[in-house]
Formats: structure tokens, sequence, C-alpha cells
């Protein structure tokens, strides 16, 4: 019995079903259940911008495109220093891998530091949730539809963030080798998640 | 030993090949580009939304394939990441009907 329990409860085992150890077959379903949520958000969006389509402006108007077209260029360049991270760590690389993952923690903070600064200018001009141009029968769809999706995804990068810094934090520690390292894999993919779940909201949120 | 040797064994993570990222990564900053530009040279509406939405599959698709290595990973791995899309056309789908 007590073997049979050990077994269960190491993540770390290989599931035979999937091929794949289990930490890893339990990232990818947390982030499948994501993909449900964040299908939420976006489908209720298409579907008050179709149903309401003078309640929301065109693109330009007044969101920053350029700016928010950099940021995009900036997440994506997280993803590239995050698999990088974990190209080193393949190869037993310890330096190259503290090097990549303090590159994606800092460009992940950039991008959110340039979101907060993005809506101190949207508030600025008045575009709050609330905000009273762009209203359906009183209710202020673009505003609140705006920084629902927005703000989640960025509460996402946050955390992303937070989790980077303990795993750098575990990589000065040498917790990581060439041939154990599923930490750094678990947080790429949940990292590249949320690069990707970005490149379908910027699409939609601010060029559609 | 031979069960703890054997756990070391299986839990280093697959090795797999690597892409050319740093390609990759072009390739989505020129595409960034193409769709910032699609989204403002006043082509009409229906193609401007369709092209900016094949754009942003395309540069999702390389995401997952290639950073996310799913290209690479098992084929009941795909499948199962692919398992949430029917339900989310489901979803948007069944609150489209209630317009």
């Amino acid at each position: 019995m007590e073997h049979s329990a050990s077994v269960a409860l190491d993540p770390r085992r290989p599931m035979p079903g999937m091929g794949v150890y289990n930490m890893k077959l339990g990232m990818w379903v947390f982030l499948l259940s994501e993909v449900m949520f964040f299908t939420s958000l976006i489908g209720a969006y298409i579907i008050l911008r179709f149903a309401n389509p003078d309640a929301f402006a065109e693109p330009g108007v007044v969101l920053n495109v350029p700016l928010t077209a950099a940021n995009t260029f900036i997440l994506i360049c997280s993803s590239v220093t995050m698999v990088k991270a974990f190209a080193a760590i393949q190869q037993g690389d310890q330096a190259g891998l503290k090097r990549w993952l303090i590159a994606t923690a800092a460009i992940g903070a950039l991008f959110v530091g340039v979101q907060v600064y993005e809506y101190i200018q949207l508030a600025g001009h008045g575009f709050v949730p609330t905000v009273d141009l762009y209203t359906a029968e009183g209710r202020p769809l673009y505003g609140a539809t705006f920084y629902t999706m927005t703000g989640f995804h960025g509460a996402h990068v946050t955390i992303g963030v937070l989790c980077l810094l303990f795993v750098t934090w575990r990589a000065f520690r040498g917790k990581y080798t060439a041939q154990s390292h599923g930490g750094v894999e678990i947080i790429g993919l949940y990292w590249h998640f949320v690069d990707l779940v970005w490149i379908i909201l910027f699409t939609i949120v601010y060029l559609i | 030993m031979q069960p703890a040797a054997a756990e070391t064994a299986v839990a280093a993570p697959e090795s797999r090949p690597h892409p050319n990222y740093i390609g990759i990564w072009a390739v989505l900053f020129v595409l960034t580009v193409v769709e910032v530009g699609v989204a403002f040279l006043g082509f009409s509406k229906a193609f401007t939304v369709f092209a900016l939405l094949l754009l942003a599959l395309w540069k999702a698709l390389l995401v997952a394939l290639y950073y996310m290595h799913l290209r690479y990973e098992p084929g009941r791995l795909r499948l199962l990441a692919l398992a949430p899309f029917p339900l989310a056309v489901i979803l948007v789908v069944a609150v489209l009907t209630e317009f």
C-alpha cells in the first residue's frame, strides 16, 4: 500500500496513456481550462459587439494601437527568451538558463508596465470601465469589456512574472539540471500560452 | 536502488529537437507588422476581419507548435490540446442563439 501511495503522489511519473510526465499533463489540462475561460470573455465581447456596433469605437480611435503593437512585440520577445532558457538547461547551460530567465521576467514586467501606462493614459482621456461615450441601453459595453479582457490577461502575465521569479530563484540555487528541469518547462508552457492569448486579444480588441 | 533509478529516468523531461526559435520570432514580428498594416490600409471590413483572424491564427499556431513544442509531443497530447475547441464553439454558438 505504501508503495502504491508513493507512486500515485509522484507528480513527475509519466502517465502511460499520454506519454508525458504528470506535472506537464497537469499544466496542459490547466491551460485547456484557461482556453475555455478566455473563450467566454472573447465570445461575450464578439457577441456584444455584433449586437451593439455603435457601442464600440473603430480601431485606433480610442485605443493606442502603435503602443500596443510594440507591447505585443515585447511579449513575443519574452517567449523567445523563455524558450531559450529551456533550450539552455536542456544542454546543461546553467548560466544561460539564469540569463534567459531573468530576461524573460524583466520583459514580462515591462509588458505589464506598458499596460499600466496605457491604462493611465486611457483613464486620463476619460476612457474608464464605466465610460459614458460608448453605451448600449445605458450599459457601458466598450470600457467594461476592454478592461475585463485586458485586465484578466494582465493579471495572468503578472502571475507569470511572479512564477518566473520563483523559478529564477530556484535556478540560482542550482535546482535544475539537464536531466531534471520540469519546472522550467512547466512555467514555459504557461508563459507561451499567455503570449498566445495576447496575440488573439490584440487582434480582436485593438485591430478589428 | 532500482526503483529510484527508474524514477529519476522518467522524471527527466523528454528531449526534443530545437526549431529555429529566432527565425520563428522574426516571422511573428513580420506578421504583427502586417496585421497592423492590414487593419489601417482601408480594405473592406469583411476582408480586414478575415485577414486579421487568419494572421492571428497563424501566429498562435506558430507559438503553440514551436514554442510550446506541441509539434513534437505525442499524438494523444496534441489531441487533448484540441479538446476545448469544440466546446468553445458550442459555448459561443449557444450564446449567439440568444440574439
